[in-house]
């Protein structure tokens, strides 16, 4: 046998409500896209219910918190640096463009 | 040499001994090229009104120097050492997939004969020999590389070429990763592991992160050119900003993936040429990992000359000034580590310390390029030439060139003639200084980067004869090196075990190893295992021959093959060949199917 | 997949071929982050139609998101069988995973089919670039998915998928669940959020 850190695995009753509870986020987010009620706070939910169901498959599905914290390190460390790229990146183009613009070409003053 | 011979052993090596000879030999060659592509710039800069090449062909020469240089020498001469030395010095057999190893070198071979096919390519495209190179620069501006202002096929050869390369540098950066943090021998943790072998750490987690940027980047300019698409064409509502961004957020990363392994030499030759431990070793290992993260926070000071505003200037500035603190930190810890030593003035130590006193002097004009409104100034002029020239010869080359003095013995067997290598040294140093620092005056007197020639008047001519002269003493001195090289073959003096009196795991085993490296794989209790200083003894080197035979795997065909397909595949949009690219796709697939099944003990 | 470094003695205890995929997977989260940072950054600088609003099929995109997390669903499935030896139930689950990946896939041509019919290519303006290069590469990502599950369903089928390659299912199970994480964010950024 390698010599591998063994942990517990998740028995199929855990994998089957993580499966249940995506349905349900899944279903939430598409209710808040088509509900006009919800449209103030359209973007913050969905990011948040998006970000629940992302980790929700992350830790459960691809074991992570059952795993060796060296392998969240080895992914949170890049997903991390891509975040703070993404979000560098909006504010710099920001004062390229006027971001929320539908369908505005103008590039805007420096 | 180790064992089998001929040239299908060679082929299907999967020796990391072995692949890190076949990336050294074809590195050098590359930077051969590269120099001579140099030469030529310089020759045609040596007089205003130059004569010595056209427009276009310059524009190929400046392109193809840098890409070449930077993809096909430096890196590529780096990763020989990764290769040949980090398992040796953390008491490995070999790398954690030397399958996987091997198809890294093939690709990066592949890729790099693809970029240089455009010198001669021309034909093929009905147009003259020296006519198809890539021309827009190394780093490829948007948009002068879209379709409408570069018609021609050289964009293509460098695009192409240099998603080949990533998918090189890529593997190999996983694979590292997982070598030096899984494959140590017992004992060795991470605080003793030598600095080559942790800034060899830091550079491939900074390939990992930062080469998925270009992809994306190349794959943009691709789309652009051969399909249709818009990404960087303002009249779609683009912005050519998008190229610089993203591929800057690649760039200044890779500026420090070339330097921190020169880096990690510099922190290992100086201690074995003080008889001394590198001063503060765990302040130098925690800045080089620093370096590496604030390596990711300075990529717009590239920018600063296209208008992001305020904020963003003074950010970036901020940063940028930053990062010269680690920096500096260890300049300051490899003085401290020569000050009081026992110094034996062999050539890689010359390099060494060569490299503390040029990076210095690039560091310091990287501090006034740090300063958005010095940098107004500086930017695109021959300042930044020179900047970037002290810093990658004089840092990384020199840093590279220690290596190659300190460790050929134990890569060939052969000790390198210290004579050669002093004359090689000094008239390097000379030509180095006569070519680059004339650059710093050349430039602010207002002679601007990439044109091929300049008129009299400017008041730069004298400085870029001088500048001209020393690149061709460059030339000479390389050729001595060369020259070295080649004798130190059938002349050179054998090399014990440990011609230098090291301390670290390398120089424990006979020059060159045994295909499986260590006899027994040693037990560490510290830092420096193999001296003895006043907290420990030092250990005894492995027996001469292994207790019981050890198991060394064999070669394996798919690494080779599996790299061949990725050049067919990059010919098809070349040629325009639809056919080519399920070939290359097929060729690939089958080469890893037949990788994955085929039986291979480690 | 043949054995590799997991079988030898390694520093952190911690299975090699593992450790290079979890680096794999961060390497790629920057691959996706700098084609949905481009998607954002375009987004409604388009100079001409169509846009999202427009076009867009948030019904048919929400079954394809279910698709896909059901899809992981059964890849866990078929770990926890293949870890204890199920042939049967390996068989089963490998094959479910790979056949919703092929229904995926299957709706996304139709997906970009009927947008193409409907004025949307790569050279409209740039919403079609930067959605079908964002999605396009997941596409892709999806296919070698599918071809990596088929192949180990094709080696279960052979009777060679025990415990002892549970280490290859499970790093094909990684890549698999990247691949949907990677589509929750892509419904969100671009399907939810117009």
């Amino acid at each position: 046998m390698p010599e591998t850190r063994e942990h517990a695995h998740p028995n199929v009753g855990t994998y089957l409500r993580v499966a249940a509870i995506l349905v349900i986020l899944t279903v939430l987010e598409v209710g808040v896209f088509y509900v006009p009620a919800f449209h103030v706070v359209l973007v913050p939910t969905l990011l948040a219910l998006s970000a629940v169901k992302f980790a929700l498959v992350v830790l459960f599905y691809m074991h992570l918190k059952m795993d060796s914290r060296f392998f969240s390190f080895l992914f949170g460390g890049p997903f991390l640096l891509a975040v703070v790229v993404l979000v560098a990146l909006l504010f710099l183009f920001f004062g390229q463009f006027t971001l929320r613009g539908v369908g505005g070409g103008g590039v805007g003053g420096g | 040499m180790t064992g089998s011979r001929g040239l299908r052993s060679w082929l299907t090596t999967t020796d990391h001994k072995r692949i890190g000879l076949l990336y050294f030999y074809t590195a050098f060659a590359f930077f051969l090229v590269g120099g001579l592509e140099a030469l030529l710039i310089r020759a045609q800069l040596a007089r205003p009104n130059g004569t010595v090449v056209g427009a276009e062909t310059y524009n190929q020469l400046f392109t193809m120097h840098g890409t070449t240089m930077i993809f096909l020498a430096l890196m590529p001469l780096s990763a020989a050492f990764f290769n040949y030395i980090v398992p040796l010095q953390i008491g490995a057999r070999d790398v954690a997939f030397p399958r996987l190893n091997a198809f890294s070198y093939w690709v990066f071979l592949l890729g790099g004969l693809f970029l240089n096919a455009s010198w001669i390519a021309g034909p093929v495209f009905r147009a003259g020999v020296l006519n198809v190179a890539p021309d827009a620069g190394w780093f490829g501006y948007a948009n002068l590389t879209e379709r409408q202002y570069s018609p021609g096929p050289n964009v293509d050869f460098w695009l192409l070429g240099l998603q080949i390369l990533g998918v090189s540098s890529l593997a190999a950066g996983f694979n590292f990763i997982v070598t030096i943090l899984n494959l140590r021998a017992p004992g060795m943790k991470m605080m003793r592991l030598p600095t080559f072998t942790w800034m060899t750490l830091v550079t491939q987690f900074l390939v990992i992160t930062a080469f998925p940027v270009i992809t994306v980047a190349l794959v943009f300019l691709m789309f652009d050119r051969f399909f249709g698409a818009h990404f960087y064409l303002p009249q779609a509502g683009a912005t050519p900003l998008l190229w610089q961004h993203l591929f800057w957020l690649f760039g200044h990363p890779e500026v420090y993936i070339l330097i921190l392994p020169a880096m990690g030499i510099v922190s290992e030759v100086l201690p074995t040429f003080s008889r001394k431990p590198l001063f503060g070793y765990t302040v130098v290992v925690y800045s080089g990992v620093l370096i590496g993260f604030m390596g990711w926070g300075v990529w717009s000071h590239h920018m600063f000359s296209v208008g992001l505003g305020p904020i963003a200037d003074s950010v970036f500035s901020a940063t940028t000034m930053l990062i010269a603190v680690p920096t500096g930190v260890k300049i300051f810890n490899w003085i401290a580590t020569l000050w009081g030593g026992t110094i034996r003035g062999t050539t890689a130590l010359h390099f060494a310390v060569g490299f503390i006193a040029m990076f210095i002097i690039g560091g310091l004009s990287g501090v006034t390029h740090a300063s958005p409104p010095a940098d107004l100034q500086q930017t695109d002029t021959y300042y930044v030439v020179a900047h970037i020239h002290y810093v990658l010869f004089g840092g990384t080359i020199f840093g590279l060139f220690a290596g190659m003095y300190y460790w050929w013995p134990k890569m060939t067997g052969r000790l390198l003639s210290e004579t050669l290598g002093k004359v090689h040294f000094w008239l390097t140093f000379i030509g180095m200084n006569l070519a680059f620092f004339p650059m710093h005056l050349i430039g602010l007197l207002g002679m601007p980067r990439r044109i091929y020639t300049y008129a009299p008047d400017l008041g730069v001519s004298s400085l870029n004869l001088v500048s001209t002269i020393g690149a061709f003493l460059i030339g000479v001195a390389t050729l001595v090196f060369v020259v070295n090289l080649w004798r130190t073959r059938s002349q050179g003096a054998p090399a014990p075990n440990d011609p230098w009196g090291g301390a670290t795991l390398e120089w424990a085993i006979p020059s060159p190893p045994p295909p499986y490296n260590f006899s027994v794989i040693p037990t560490v209790a510290n830092r420096l295992p193999r001296w003895k200083t006043e907290h420990h003894d030092p250990m005894p080197d492995p027996p001469a021959a292994p207790p019981a035979p050890v198991h060394v795997p064999g070669g394996s065909w798919w690494p080779p093959v599996a790299a061949l397909g990725l050049p067919v595949l990059a010919l098809a949009p070349l040629t325009h060949h639809l056919w080519l690219a399920f070939l290359g796709v097929a060729i690939t697939i089958y080469g890893i199917y037949r990788w994955a099944f085929e039986p291979f003990e480690l | 997949m043949t054995h590799a470094a997991a079988v030898h003695h390694t520093s952190m205890g911690l299975d090699s071929r593992k450790m290079a995929f979890w680096a794999f997977i961060g390497s790629e989260c920057l691959l996706f982050g700098s084609l949905i940072s481009t998607y954002l950054i375009y987004k409604g600088k388009s100079v001409v139609g169509p846009y999202p609003h427009d076009i867009l099929n948030i019904p048919f995109t929400s079954v394809s998101t279910f698709d896909l997390l059901m899809s992981s669903l059964m890849m866990v499935l078929a770990l926890a069988a293949v870890q204890r030896g199920d042939l049967k139930w390996t068989k089963i689950w490998l094959f479910a995973t790979a056949f919703l990946g092929i229904l995926f896939l299957g709706g996304q041509v139709y997906e970009f089919s009927s947008f193409v019919r409907e004025g949307l290519t790569l050279q409209t303006n740039l919403f079609g670039c930067t959605f079908f290069v964002l999605t396009g590469t997941h596409g892709a990502h999806v296919t070698v998915g599918v071809l990596w599950l088929l192949t180990l369903w094709v080696r279960a089928l052979q009777g060679k998928l025990g415990p002892a390659q549970a280490v290859t299912v499970e790093i094909s199970g990684l890549y698999w669940h990247f691949v949907d994480v990677v589509w929750i964010v892509i419904f969100t950024l671009v399907y939810l959020i117009q």
